[in-house]
């Protein structure tokens, strides 16, 4: 017997995991953009940057 | 277990955890959590250092991440009493939809990922008050003040009032004069805000034993401590006004807001419970929207002299 998507609850599962997938390749664009300006600025440990030669 | 037992679990409130995905994002407490974006992001934009667009944007992220994280972990610990109060029962722990192992574990995760994520993105200071608030609003105000001592509110606060501090520390990698006034800001106005919400939602908290002031020492004293309290609260959002994140824009804003808050304050210090009964507590639902009002308005007047002042027209 063929499995039919029948239920309510399967749309929620969907919704769910529709969403966690949006959330998961948000973070990844985010931490892309975050490397790419961090390395930009040779600067990986802390906002704000050092001052290059500073006191 | 078919798909229908589980359905069926979930909607008698014994919490399988097959929830929506909103039902998650409900436990973050967004309307909560869009005050300490605004707050932080004022905080982040005030500070006299630029930050790049990208890292403020993410760490504005990670700090709602966090207080949102404060959000599930306080729902887990007070689902027994969300599920008295009217205002709170249909939370999604309350209804059925989520389990608090769940939310106990989900919370948990994102207070620990909110950190590392922000001390990563900003810096170490910025995650050592991000995670300081996180265990103040959880194991402080949420697992100890909260059902111990009337003063809940007051001491509780603090944790809604860092988030500014954290935006400032975000760009200054510090803490300043200004952005423990800010914090201050917030500190003062919690008590007023929450305590004519109290007024109006008095069984509530009266039948799940929370010890709210209203509960305690009564509604008179409520009603005083109201007053009181805005009148500290004018002194310190007056006074910043002359310091370096206010200016004219900012005083202008404040005089008004805080002589509106003043005779709101002051209104329901006249009034006795049978006014209110009679008016259905129109003076203290007047004063609650107001606070409201008055937070955001003081908050978007500093935003709008640092805004200025990029312009070389903001502050004295």
């Amino acid at each position: 017997m063929a499995i039919k998507v029948e239920h309510e609850l399967h749309k929620r599962r969907l919704g769910r995991n529709i969403g966690l997938g949006l959330v998961l390749v948000g973070f990844v664009a985010l931490v892309f953009g975050l490397t790419v300006v961090k390395v930009e600025r040779g600067d990986f440990s802390a906002n704000p940057p050092r001052a290059e030669g500073g006191e | 277990m078919t798909d229908t037992s589980i359905n069926n679990q979930a909607t008698t409130g014994t919490g399988t955890g097959d929830a929506e995905f909103g039902d998650y994002f409900a436990l973050l407490k967004p309307r909560v959590m869009s005050l300490v974006v605004f707050t932080a992001l004022v905080g982040l934009l005030a500070a006299p250092v630029d930050v790049h667009p990208v890292i403020g944007f993410a760490s504005i992220l990670f700090i709602a991440l966090g207080g949102g994280a404060s959000g599930a972990l306080n729902m887990w610990w007070d689902a027994d009493i969300d599920r008295i109060m009217k205002r709170t029962r249909n939370r999604p722990i309350p209804a059925g939809r989520v389990s608090e192992g769940e939310a106990l574990s989900f919370g948990a995760f994102l207070a620990a990922f909110s950190i590392v994520m922000l001390g990563l993105a900003a810096n170490l200071v910025a995650a050592a008050i991000l995670a300081f608030t996180i265990f103040f609003y959880v194991v402080i105000y949420t697992m100890w003040l909260k059902r111990w001592t009337p003063q809940n509110i007051v001491i509780g606060g603090a944790a809604g009032a860092f988030p500014p501090m954290i935006g400032w520390a975000v760009a200054t990698g510090g803490i300043s004069v200004e952005s423990v006034l800010m914090f201050t800001l917030i500190f003062m106005w919690t008590p007023p805000h929450f305590w004519a919400l109290a007024l109006f939602m008095k069984s509530d908290y009266h039948e799940a034993r929370v010890p709210m002031l209203t509960v305690t020492h009564g509604r008179r004293a409520t009603r005083l401590h109201i007053l009181v309290y805005t009148i500290l609260l004018v002194s310190v959002a007056i006074g910043t006004g002359f310091t370096a994140i206010g200016g004219p824009v900012y005083l202008t804003v404040a005089l008004l807001l805080n002589a509106l808050f003043l005779k709101g304050a002051f209104d329901i210090w006249r009034r006795n419970e049978a006014q209110a009964e009679g008016d259905g507590y129109r003076a203290e639902k007047k004063l609650f929207a107001l606070s409201l009002v008055y937070l955001f308005g003081h908050f978007g007047a500093i935003l709008a002299e640092s805004t200025l002042g990029q312009f070389g027209m903001g502050g004295w």
